[in-house]
């Protein structure tokens, strides 16, 4: 079975930042979803740790939230992201780009380079 | 940001309690049903889709919490829980809550009240702005031993000159004879330099001051006078500017009043007591650079030069002039100038008492933490089960310690305030306690910062008898707790040695408290022992100055040929008042214990070099009969008599500290000597005084020191300004003043009346620095023992509650109650004898640190290390008894059922 670990602390904020981002105001549940499809099982177990990351997305203004009607009619609190938000998940895509790009620099590095 | 938004917001829910809980409940519900909606589309059973939503989602409860804990501020919350846990058990033992609240409270009061009278004398800066730029300036001759000896005219217009200086003012101070307002009035008056005032950079409450470069030669007859003198003599008058003041015969007039705050820096109380300010311009003072005058002189250093600096500076000044005078300032005289921090040369003196004072608080609170430590100690044991299945129920030991911890500040917090409480209330009564000779008393105050000090002296003192019964908690061994039945009671072997170790701690420090207090009190008692060289009993002085104006025409006392019928005409008067035996006039300085600098350079017939030790003596002018009312011997030669008048040959007594030093292996009796300068102009004439007699050394100047050297003028031949009449009888002291205002004033309306006291009152005065701290340390030390004494007794019962069993059996085997008692006895003088080896220790190095206030006794005094010991170790073989007595005559079938 593959090893389903913690997400990394931030992480999950700002993969719920940048889902909110794209597919626009989407239910706990939605959200939940997505992340489990895009970053294969990831989000498996433990969904319900979701919600205390909402909340403090939610408290620090990246985040609104609202109650609304889901697919099958039922009351279903929507989150949308702000342009706090917005600011927030560009701000931090940057830096996990140029985390990446010299990571992955390091990782291609060989011997041969400097001989 | 972001973090503030977030806190502010988590903190705004909190206190308005808003739950988020209902708004997670439903989310999660909805979250489960759309989960298992999907899981049926994928085909499971109903039940299974419903159990594999509520896997996915883990564990709710844990979610809850956490968001709860995202949503508020769990730290405050588990804060308040504990408060609110602390306050419900302290309701519960409502005993052990008012010892302990009480113990700190005494603690935290006392600490705070010293701290308070620390903080005013010692911390705080000078009212003055820029206090850091204040200096005295002090001329020394080391090379003669001679310190603070003043300065002279020449050399203080060097200084001003020298660009060290913004400022450099001159004072000299004294007292004079206000007339004009309806009694005369004696006042402490100053006479500055112009520059003076506006050193010190206050502001007056009305006119002005004077004009700091004011070059008038001498009194330009301006004064400004204080707020108390303003408002006590002439009635806050509006118009007081410009209006006249008769100041020893001398016509001023008003220029400014000072505001209600301002104090003088001055050294003595008498200077800091100062009413009016004259400015003089110093210029008509002989232009000689080695005749000094008993000046202060006190200077403003130019903004940012430091005190090292200054100095630096100042010597290079000092030994450039010693090459361009050097007749003034041979080399063996060792001519220097020192700076000083103002503030230093005002409360220096009173330092070491107030530090000691502060340490010897600072031990009762130690003392008094420790026992509420012990207390806590116990009930912790008796809740040791409480603590074991918190544990259990999964309380982390950082949230166990931080509840127990919470607990213990509060308690120190409550007798922080209980403590601030009685000092409040108290503190008008406490006032009375401290001498008002201590410099800066006026400023003593509960302001922002003795508030802040008594919560930070709490929160400290929590933590410390907070800890110990904390950490104890924290290692408890959960199932040896859990698995005793009932009770509980057991505290482990490491809780007792912990106990042990706290009491035998609060032993040590006691004794060292102990230990100080009695050095002090033997100190104390010496003092009042000391053999006086003069008889206190049944004498009171009263001052009568006579004025001594600038304009000497207008001085009707101006030589002795007029102020000797003066005299004779006061002694016959004084003579004839009811209860006196005995009557004699002299100088100010031949009250006792006075203590105006009076002190005259003399010169030696048949001596060119100057001598080589103190090249000052102290003065006094008395009349015949002072010798004989003091009940000074005579040792050889005669004392005055009547015939020594204003017309015949100078005559003088000398004391034998002063014939030792003058003439050590010759009489000197019919040797003649001759005075320089001096503080008086109205001295004597510049021809030799004639030594007649040696009286027995006096301890008139000081008590502490004996072998003053000193010599006596007869009064009808000099014209001494400031006389004081003495009388001995059986003397009604209330009355005294008025009959002797009367007789006074009969012969001249213009002579004030003031200072009548009887010597006594004068001793006892001049202790009163020494007894304060005495007195203080003492109930220290008294409250120490009794805490100590608690503190034992605490622990042996404890003990023997511990043993009760133990003791049961020993009775039951067929141990003699005897051997019980000694048993339980043994223990305790053990935790003594511990303490007392600490606390020896201890006492050796503190006694070594006071020794400056010490008097008569040395600091490792053994009467007094053996006898607080032993005093010591009774208390605690008293405090063993009652328990020792109690498992003594315990039922041995009772002892083997408890528990």
């Amino acid at each position: 079975m593959k090893q389903k670990t913690d997400v990394r602390p931030g992480t999950l904020a700002l993969m719920v930042l940048k889902t909110l981002n794209v597919l626009g105001p989407l239910h706990g549940f939605g959200i939940a979803r997505r992340i489990e499809q895009i970053s294969g099982d990831l989000l498996a177990v433990n969904q319900g740790t979701l919600y205390p990351v909402l909340l403090k997305l939610e408290q620090e203004g990246a985040i609104a939230s609202e109650w609304g009607a889901s697919e099958n009619n039922r009351r279903a609190r929507f989150y949308r992201i702000t342009r706090a938000g917005h600011k927030l998940l560009e701000a931090e895509a940057r830096g996990w780009e140029q985390t990446a790009a010299i990571m992955g620099r390091f990782f291609e590095m060989k011997a041969e380079d400097f001989s | 940001m972001r973090f503030l938004r977030r806190f502010f917001i988590r903190l705004s829910n909190f206190t308005a309690g808003r739950r988020a809980d209902q708004r997670l409940r439903e989310e999660i519900a909805e979250h489960l049903a759309l989960q298992t909606e999907e899981n049926l589309r994928a085909g499971m059973p109903p039940a299974e889709a419903r159990r594999q939503a509520a896997l996915k989602l883990g564990a709710a409860q844990a979610i809850r919490e956490h968001h709860h804990a995202e949503h508020g501020l769990p730290f405050l919350e588990n804060l308040l829980q504990d408060l609110r846990f602390a306050l419900r058990m302290l309701a519960k033992s409502p005993g052990f809550a008012a010892v302990a609240i009480l113990t700190t409270a005494l603690g935290i009061g006392a600490t705070t009240a010293i701290f308070s009278v620390v903080d005013a004398t010692l911390l705080h800066p000078l009212p003055y702005p820029h206090p850091e730029e204040l200096v005295r300036v002090e001329d020394y001759l080391q090379g003669v031993g001679a310190q603070s000896v003043g300065m002279s005219v020449p050399e203080w217009r060097d200084l001003a000159h020298s660009g060290i200086f913004q400022y450099i003012a001159l004072i000299y101070s004294g007292s004079a004879n206000l007339t004009g307002s309806a009694e005369p009035v004696r006042i402490q008056v100053e006479s500055v330099s112009p520059n003076y005032l506006s050193l010190l950079g206050v502001k007056p409450e009305l006119g002005r001051l004077f004009n700091p470069d004011d070059q008038t030669p001498g009194f330009n007859l301006e004064v400004v006078i204080s707020h108390g003198l303003w408002k006590r003599e002439f009635g806050g008058d509006p118009q007081i500017l410009g209006k006249n003041l008769r100041i020893d015969n001398d016509v001023y007039h008003v220029v400014g009043v000072m505001p209600p705050g301002f104090r003088e820096p001055g050294r003595t109380p008498d200077q800091r007591n100062t009413e009016s300010w004259a400015a003089c311009g110093f210029a008509l003072a002989p232009p000689n650079r080695s005749r000094r005058a008993p000046f202060d002189v006190v200077a403003r250093l130019k903004p940012g030069l430091t005190l090292t600096a200054a100095q630096s500076r100042l010597d290079a000044l000092v030994s450039n002039l010693q090459k361009q005078y050097p007749g003034d300032y041979p080399i063996e005289i060792g001519w220097t100038v020192r700076l000083a921090p103002l503030k230093e040369s005002l409360v220096g003196n009173v330092r070491q008492p107030l530090m000691m004072l502060l340490g010897a608080v600072v031990l009762v609170l130690l003392i008094a933490c420790v026992n509420v430590a012990n207390l806590l100690l116990a009930r912790a044991s008796a809740r040791g089960r409480e603590i074991a299945v918190r544990q259990a129920l999964g309380a982390t030991r950082k949230r166990l310690v931080r509840q127990l911890l919470t607990e213990s500040l509060l308690l120190s917090l409550l007798g922080g305030v209980v403590g601030l409480v009685i000092l409040f209330c108290t503190k008008g009564l406490l006032l009375k306690m401290v001498p008002a000779s201590l410099p800066r008393f006026s400023d003593i105050s509960v302001n922002w910062r003795i508030l802040l000090f008594a919560v930070a002296a709490s929160g400290v003192a929590g933590t410390i008898f907070g800890l110990a019964p904390a950490f104890e908690a924290g290692r408890l061994n959960l199932t040896d707790t859990l698995r005793q039945a009932g009770r509980g009671s057991r505290g482990s072997a490491k809780q007792t040695r912990t106990r042990r170790g706290l009491v035998v701690m609060e032993f040590a420090l006691s004794l060292v408290l102990m230990i100080v207090a009695g050095l002090l009190l033997r100190s104390f008692w010496d003092l009042l022992k000391v053999q006086l060289g003069f008889n206190p009993e049944h004498v009171m002085s009263v001052q009568t100055p006579l004025p001594d104006p600038n304009d000497r025409a207008t001085d009707i006392y101006g030589t002795p040929a007029q102020e000797a019928p003066l005299l004779r005409e006061l002694l016959r008067r004084s003579s004839s008042l009811p209860g006196v035996k005995e009557a004699a006039l002299g100088s100010s300085a031949a009250i006792p214990l006075n203590h105006d600098r009076n002190l005259f350079p003399l010169i030696v017939e048949g001596r060119d070099i100057p001598i080589d030790q103190s090249p000052v003596v102290e003065r006094a002018d008395v009349t015949p009969g002072y010798f004989r009312l003091m009940e000074i011997p005579l040792d050889r030669g005669r004392l005055f008599s009547e015939t020594d008048s204003e017309t015949s040959p100078q005559v003088a007594v000398v004391n034998e500290a002063l014939a030792k030093i003058y003439w050590p292996n010759e009489d000197p009796i019919g040797k003649r000597f001759k005075i320089m300068g001096g503080r008086s102009r109205a001295s004597t004439g510049p021809g030799w005084i004639n030594v007649v007699g040696i009286v027995a050394d006096a301890r008139t100047e000081s008590l502490t020191q004996k072998n003053v050297p000193l010599f006596y003028l007869c009064a009808y031949q000099t014209a001494a300004k400031d006389l004081a009449i003495f009388l001995r009888g059986q003397l009604d002291a209330g009355a005294i003043p008025a009959q002797v205002r009367e007789q006074v004033q009969s012969v001249n309306r213009e002579l004030p009346i003031f200072q009548a006291q009887t010597l006594d009152d004068v001793l006892s005065a001049s202790l009163s620095e020494r007894r304060f701290s005495m007195q203080m340390v003492a109930a220290f030390a008294l409250t120490a023992l009794l805490l100590a004494g608690l503190g034992i007794y605490g622990t042996i019962s404890f003990l023997v509650n511990e043993q009760t069993r133990d003791i049961g059996i020993r009775l039951a085997l067929g141990a003699s109650r005897r051997a019980i008692l000694t048993m339980v006895l043994r223990q305790g003088l053990w935790l003594a004898m511990a303490g007392a080896a600490v606390g020896l220790a201890g006492a050796l190095i503190v006694s070594r640190l006071m020794a400056g206030l010490l008097f008569g006794v040395r600091p490792v005094d053994p009467l007094t290390f053996v006898g607080v010991t032993l005093l010591l170790t009774a208390v605690a073989l008293a405090a063993c008894y009652i328990p020792a007595r109690r498992a003594m005559r315990l039922d041995p079938l009772a002892a083997l059922r408890y528990e």
